[in-house]
């Protein structure tokens, strides 16, 4: 965005609605960012801010019905996703685009062995023969630290462990060399020692393939360590978004700075205790015409009900959603809110 | 797996014996005279031989007995004669039909051809139906295909085949009189015309009935393959760019096929079994039919004979349905 190389994925006022017989649900309200070449994108946010979906609607994923995708446009390699034909979709998924999904335990089919699902990809993206296939399926598992590869390529996914199984899917994912891969919650299954692999084998990747990296989690830990940029995501839009440092250093939009108000510290003074943000991310019946976050922030205003904040620029290549962050709203002259309904 | 199949095939002796015996006790309680069928004129001592005649005069141990000899030695000598010209059987008495004082085998051996065509037929023709009309129904939940088919085989499973039956043949046998109402069991398919009116007796039963069991499987196939269509897996398969097609008919349906593949397993006896009512309204001279017959004769012989069959052929799909469960669901290990 910064820097002039030209983005790998650029995603454009994305909008995704879920039909339910409830009623409309909006996931997905206007996201736009875009991704770079070899560049890892943090994306953090809570259980129901729309990551998931937000990543699964790129490449058409959700499930439809009840999911629609309704607006925006993904451009990846020229073309936009969600105008693509079907066929030509499928080329994309699992070749250019990884895709690693967050419940290893149910992500992998149980009655098709480890190495006829990791080979499934190569067969039909790659065209490669049965042989060629298998010994890249083994190349890969052992790429992603599964001792004795070659022979657990017959073995079921119940005869794996959880964290196996994670990094089979990201084997899976890896498979023909992705320009993006789109890890949701990829190491949440795995226990610290593993992370750490996994998270060295990412970056060796992404040096090696100049893979592009989009990085689903909870912890903001890991995100601190590895990611170029973040994107920090509520009610089904992009809250706040800039380089790790800025976000961490300077977080501008109050729901930032709660997350990180979160995260206990290991190191430093003790600290106080740790915060809990109170109450739950908003469900939208419709298009939100007011901030999402008001109900849950410290910091809310009358305006706060009346419009949805832009993203306004706070820094180098960082922006935040938040009246707060409005140089022409000096925020002393708006009337502070009294009470909510 | 083959050390599971035998140590079941063993376990199998032990529960065949206990549902013979308890069939035979049961029919011992039973009210009803095998001799009541014989004129009032016959005076009480004749009739006492004829009972000496049958056996009954024994205790019901020494007859239980004997019948299991029978059945486990005598009758599978008898097979092993007839098919390599030996003579193990020789002079050894079989089990007798008090009714048509024949071997029960042998008229179970007769009959047997008429329920395999019809009933197993109409089996066979109802699986290979239901299994895609549940695959589609599925897969196009909520679609028109899927609300006819969901009526269809509400219709199909909860109407009586007596009710469909007879409606058959008032429509097709009696007004337009395209397939004839009774089932000729005398028809030997010798050339192409006798095949055809071997095809035009079969249809409406193998209709009526495979209309019944295609309703039910396809509502087990719809379910299982629904259940699968939602796991993780499915969106796995998506992403890697399977096709529609690759992600239906291998993914998904290979998982959904587990539990119905052990349904229909389970199904296969009551071919054996037969239709009782839908022989009865096509005049088919099955097993089902000759159960009824057997039955209301107090022919006990017989009726002990058929329902042990049917037990034996219960237990045993019951052990090849689990093999087929295990040989389907890689996470199911017998041993």
């Amino acid at each position: 965005m910064t820097d002039g190389a030209a983005p790998v994925l650029d995603v454009r006022d994305l909008r995704t609605v879920f039909r339910t017989r409830g009623g409309a649900v909006h996931a997905v309200n206007g996201v736009s960012f875009s991704l770079k070449a070899g560049e890892l994108l943090g994306v953090v946010g809570e259980s129901g801010s729309g990551k998931s979906v937000t990543m699964m609607s790129l490449l058409r994923l959700v499930p439809s019905p009840p999911a629609e995708v309704t607006g925006g446009a993904v451009l990846f390699e020229g073309r936009d996703l969600l105008r693509l034909p079907e066929a030509e979709l499928r080329r994309l998924r699992g070749g250019r685009i990884g895709f690693v999904f967050q419940d290893p335990m149910t992500s992998l089919n149980p009655v098709f062995t480890v190495g006829y699902q990791i080979m499934e990809p190569l067969r039909v993206h790659l065209g490669l023969s049965r042989r060629a296939a298998r010994d890249r399926a083994a190349e890969l598992l052992s790429l992603v630290g599964i001792p004795d590869a070659r022979s657990r390529l017959s073995d079921y996914p119940h005869q794996f462990s959880g964290g196996m199984r994670q990094r089979v899917m990201i084997a899976i994912a890896l498979a023909c060399n992705p320009k993006v891969l789109i890890a949701d919650e990829p190491t949440t299954a795995l226990d610290v020692t593993i992370q750490a692999q996994i998270l060295d084998l990412m970056a060796s990747l992404r040096e090696k393939l100049g893979m592009a990296v989009i990085w689903i989690t909870h912890d903001l830990g890991v995100i601190a360590g590895i990611a170029d940029r973040v994107m920090v995501m509520y009610g089904g839009q992009i809250v706040e978004h800039g380089p790790v440092e800025a976000i961490f250093g300077n977080p501008s939009h109050p729901y930032t700075r709660a997350l990180l108000t979160t995260v206990p510290r290991v190191r430093g003074e003790r600290p106080r205790r740790l915060t809990v943000i109170e109450g739950q991310p908003p469900l939208l019946t419709a298009p939100p015409d007011f901030c999402t976050f008001r109900d849950r922030c410290s910091q809310a205003y009358e305006i706060c009900d009346r419009l949805n904040p832009q993203r306004y620029p706070v820094g180098e290549g960082h922006d935040a959603a938040c009246f707060l962050c409005d140089p022409g709203l000096a925020p002393q002259s708006a009337a502070p809110r009294v009470a909510h309904v | 797996m083959l050390t599971f199949a035998i140590r079941r095939l063993i376990l199998a002796v032990p529960t065949l014996l206990f549902i013979g015996l308890v069939i035979f006790l049961l029919l011992e309680l039973a009210p009803g005279d095998p001799m009541a069928d014989q004129p009032l004129t016959i005076p009480p001592e004749v009739r006492e031989q004829m009972r000496q005649a049958l056996g009954l005069d024994q205790p019901w141990w020494v007859r239980f007995s004997l019948w299991l000899y029978q059945i486990a030695v005598v009758e599978p000598q008898v097979l092993i004669d007839h098919l390599f010209g030996t003579s193990f059987a020789e002079g050894k008495a079989r089990i007798i039909s008090w009714q048509t004082k024949f071997p029960v085998m042998d008229i179970i051996v007769q009959r047997l051809p008429q329920t395999l065509w019809v009933v197993g037929m109409a089996y066979l023709v109802g699986v290979l139906i239901a299994i895609p009309i549940g695959i589609i129904s599925a897969v196009r939940q909520y679609s028109a295909f899927d609300q006819i088919g969901t009526f269809v085989s509400m219709v199909g499973f909860s109407v009586p085949t007596f009710f469909t039956g007879v409606l058959m043949i008032v429509i097709f046998s009696v007004n337009l009189g395209w397939f004839p109402s009774i089932y000729n069991t005398q028809l030997r398919v010798t050339d192409w015309d006798s095949f055809l009116q071997q095809l035009r007796q079969m249809a409406m039963p193998v209709f009526v009935l495979a209309l019944y069991n295609a309703s039910q499987i396809s509502r087990y196939m719809r379910a299982s393959m629904l259940d699968n269509l939602q796991q993780d897996y499915v969106r796995t398969a998506r992403a890697k760019g399977m096709t529609e097609r690759t992600v239906v008919l291998r993914h998904v349906l290979r998982n959904s096929m587990i539990p119905v593949v052990t349904v229909i397993a389970l199904g296969i006896p009551s071919i054996f079994g037969g239709a009782i009512i839908t022989e009865q309204v096509f005049k088919v001279n099955g097993l089902g039919q000759l159960l009824i017959i057997a039955i209301n004769a107090n022919d006990l012989p017989m009726v002990q004979t058929l329902t042990f069959m049917f037990a034996v052929l219960i237990v045993l799909f019951n052990l090849i349905a689990d093999i087929l469960y295990g040989i389907l669901d890689p996470r199911i290990r017998y041993d």
